[in-house]
């Protein structure tokens, strides 16, 4: 079995990673954590249906204020003001409303309006294709190099298990041109035309697919980029460089927020000999380690998704996010006990290591 | 209150009647490329449920109580609901309790096309039920309720195929489908009303749903005859009697609505009258086709059958129960399922293709809707028994007979 430590000096002292060989109280933690899964499921009622209501009116109300404003842009305040909203609008609809429902987190409502089968986001990939990527492949393989394609998404090389290449001595430059352009780039990642050259996918689903995405493209961009503009007559122009700037502000933070959530330094990775006959427990075990979660206050867990408890999230991707808070320190506690590393750390903090890795990766070894 | 007079009119809700109706949805259609993905109908729908036309609501402007457990709410539906309803259908109503919702159908018991738009449904609370009782003793005018088309075949003839003789026999809240098909007479004046024979049980007097009312009709109306019957002091109605309080039943089309034994006691006797009564022809009565009064043969029989909710009678411990039968109504296929296997394995073991995803509970990409039955998440013991929920077939395991949509 191979051990997979990263040989990134970790900027706080964290334990020592585990053998990977499941510890014998693998089972006991697991059912701990199945515990306290259950609670939350047994707490959740009117209260968590009250609170994404309310971000998801927040939200509409935002983002109908941001476009009125962006109307009239020709005004700066107004252009300051509109953008603003509607790049917040932007960052809820993405994260805390998009991601978490597509999740399946409110399905438990059974409100058709807010449900992972009928959800569609302001987000270039189509619902569906994300859901299959994300949900499927992402939280079932995380951070199984070779398997979780989000490991890097493909073109960036995250673990000394990769094998190096040239081209990844400019990785550095590719994650930073990614970041304004972070929902193309999903939306190209989502498509998967690498499992269309390793067989794995058709070439007539994937034309299927590059279909549905060009149709919501073609929609997106004119809503943003030609009708609100057309509709705000004077305005224009400021009014698409608002639009403009708020979607790219969105992009960048959804790629601060992911990227800050498996790879800040001390993340581990995995091997696919690892998962091999992975047990329940030993799969709770993975998504701590293969995770990383980042501190701040509500606000900032707010806005990006509660991916700030990325731990939990992976722990519990269908438990609604606003649970996550109160799941952390718990989570964290049980680590504790059990010696399992929790990364954690102030989001700058997390940032700069997740550059680190990426630095590190780009030349081999 | 007579209640069986037809109501003053008012608009069926804010904007002026059809015109801004259409004007809204004109708009809605326009204004659609700028919400993309969501639709105007998910903003509209903030500013007030009632505007919403892909999920429609109603509110409850009125809640009036008819017994001690039992209470009419006056519902005035907002735009997504099309259409009205026929006298004797029912309403699906989503209920929210706990930020979960639950839906369940009640008999609508207001006229058919009655003019200010506004329906009532009557419900009974049951003891052991969740959404009867918040409806009955927890539910404020002012309240929103999602609503569904209003469904069911046991419906009123259309006012030219109404037959002129009819027979009601009714037993407890079987009564509601019934007293809005009274209702619906009593608002078409336009045409003379049927003859009219009510034969309906109750427990009591202080527990007979609408007793004042249907007295006070019974008085005034000279085409309704009414016989009411007590079981807590009284036997319950048998085919004699019925041949007895109404003599010529036979000319008379039939339709009846209470629980399961009354019912089987009627289709008993309406089918061994009709075995009795074969024509020498060989023909027979049709038993559905609603209008065939005229003649010597027994008219016809509509039944309706409440489902009092069965689904949560004990409660379920993981040892004692073994899996159950599922059967998968798309594709017709009907196999064992025991306690431990997931339903995706079930389905996929049958040869019915089955979504699935992850294989673990994680990615609910396996969602199926569960049509009727309940299921146990093999992760928590949890036990589901809503119907129509989604369900995440590949951590989900049978609790008895289910019929999945698959």
């Amino acid at each position: 079995m191979t051990s997979t430590v990263t040989d990134q000096p970790p900027p706080n002292p964290m334990k020592a990673a585990p053998p990977l060989e499941p510890p014998p109280w693998t089972d006991d933690f697991g059912a701990e954590l199945d515990r306290l899964r259950a609670e939350i499921v047994a707490r959740r009622g009117a209260r968590d249906a009250r609170y994404i209501h309310t971000v998801i009116a927040v939200q509409r109300g935002l983002e109908a204020g941001g476009r009125i404003a962006l109307a009239v842009s020709l005004l700066p305040p107004a252009w300051l003001a509109g953008t603003a909203m509607l790049t917040t609008a932007k960052v809820l609809e993405n994260m805390e409303l998009g991601h978490n429902i597509l999740h399946g987190q409110w399905d438990w409502m059974g409100d058709p309006a807010v449900h992972s089968t009928t959800w569609e986001w302001d987000f270039l990939t189509p619902a569906d294709a994300w859901k299959h990527t994300h949900n499927h492949l992402h939280h079932t393989y995380t951070n199984v190099v070779g398997r979780d394609r989000d490991l890097g998404y493909t073109v960036l090389r995250m673990s000394p298990e990769q094998p190096w290449h040239p081209a990844y001595l400019l990785q550095p430059l590719y994650a930073a041109l990614l970041a304004p352009v972070f929902e193309w780039g999903i939306a190209l990642y989502d498509l998967e035309a690498d499992a269309v050259t390793a067989g794995r996918k058709s070439v007539r689903s994937l034309l299927g697919e590059i279909g549905r995405l060009l149709r919501k493209g073609a929609r997106q961009a004119a809503k943003d980029y030609v009708l609100f503009p057309l509709l705000a007559g004077p305005s224009a122009l400021p009014c698409l460089l608002g639009n403009l700037t708020a979607n790219a502000l969105r992009n960048v933070w959804a790629h601060t927020v992911i990227f800050c959530g498996h790879f800040p330094g001390e993340v581990r990775t995995f091997t696919e000999a690892d998962i091999e006959g992975e047990t329940r427990g030993a799969w709770y075990l993975r998504q701590i380690q293969g995770s990383a979660d980042f501190e701040g206050g509500p606000l900032l867990h707010i806005l990006s998704g509660n991916l700030g408890h990325q731990i939990e999230h992976h722990l519990f991707p269908d438990l609604p996010s606003n649970r996550y808070a109160e799941l952390a320190p718990r989570v964290r506690d049980l680590c504790e006990e059990h010696d399992v590393p929790y990364v954690t750390g102030p989001l700058w903090r997390q940032y700069v290591s997740m550059w680190g890795r990426v630095v590190r990766h780009a030349v081999p070894g | 209150m007579p209640v069986f007079a037809p109501r003053p009119q008012s608009p069926p809700w804010g904007l002026p009647g059809r015109f801004g109706t259409r004007l809204l949805s004109a708009l809605s259609t326009l204004t659609t490329p700028l919400t993309t993905p969501l639709t105007p109908d998910d903003f509209l729908g903030l500013v007030d449920p009632l505007l919403s036309a892909r999920h429609p609501a109603g509110v409850v402007t009125a809640v009036r109580p008819e017994t001690a457990d039992a209470a009419t709410l006056v519902i005035r539906p907002g735009r997504g609901w099309y259409g009205g309803h026929r006298a004797g259908q029912y309403l699906p109503v989503g209920v929210e309790l706990d930020g979960v919702r639950h839906w369940r159908t009640y008999s609508l018991t207001s006229a058919a096309g009655a003019p200010d738009g506004e329906v009532t449904i009557t419900v009974k609370a049951d003891p052991r039920g969740k959404v009867s009782p918040h409806l009955v003793h927890r539910t404020p005018p002012g309240t929103i309720l999602r609503l569904g088309p209003a469904q069911g075949e046991f419906v009123f003839p259309e006012p030219e195929a109404t037959p002129d003789r009819l027979l009601f026999v009714t037993a407890g809240s079987g009564i509601t489908p019934v007293m809005g098909m009274l209702r619906t007479i009593v608002l078409r004046r336009d045409r003379p009303a049927p003859d009219v024979v009510l034969l309906h049980s109750a427990p009591a007097p202080d527990e007979c749903l609408f007793r004042a009312e249907l007295t006070h009709m019974a008085g005034q109306l000279t085409w309704l005859r009414l016989h009411l019957r007590y079981t807590r002091t009284a036997a319950r109605i048998t085919a004699r009697d019925i041949a007895l309080l109404c003599p010529d039943w036979r000319s008379r089309e039939t339709w009846a609505c209470g629980p399961e034994g009354l019912l089987a006691v009627l289709r008993e006797h309406w089918e061994a009258e009709r075995r009795g009564g074969e024509r020498p022809d060989g023909q027979r009565s049709d038993g559905q086709r609603p209008g065939g009064t005229e003649g010597p043969r027994a008219g016809s029989l509509h039944v309706e059958r409440f489902h009092l909710t069965a689904p949560t009678a004990a409660p379920l411990t993981l040892a004692d129960d073994s899996g159950g039968r599922v059967r998968f109504a798309r594709t017709g296929v009907e196999v064992a399922s025991p306690a431990s296997v997931p339903l995706l394995v079930t389905g996929e073991r049958a040869g019915v293709p089955m979504p699935y995803g992850c294989r673990r509970g994680i990615c609910f990409g396996c969602l199926v809707p569960l049509l009727h039955g309940r299921v146990r998440d093999l992760r928590t013991g949890e036990v589901h028994d809503a119907q129509g929920e989604l369900i995440q077939t590949c951590v989900q395991a049978a609790v008895g007979t289910l019929v999945l949509d698959r």
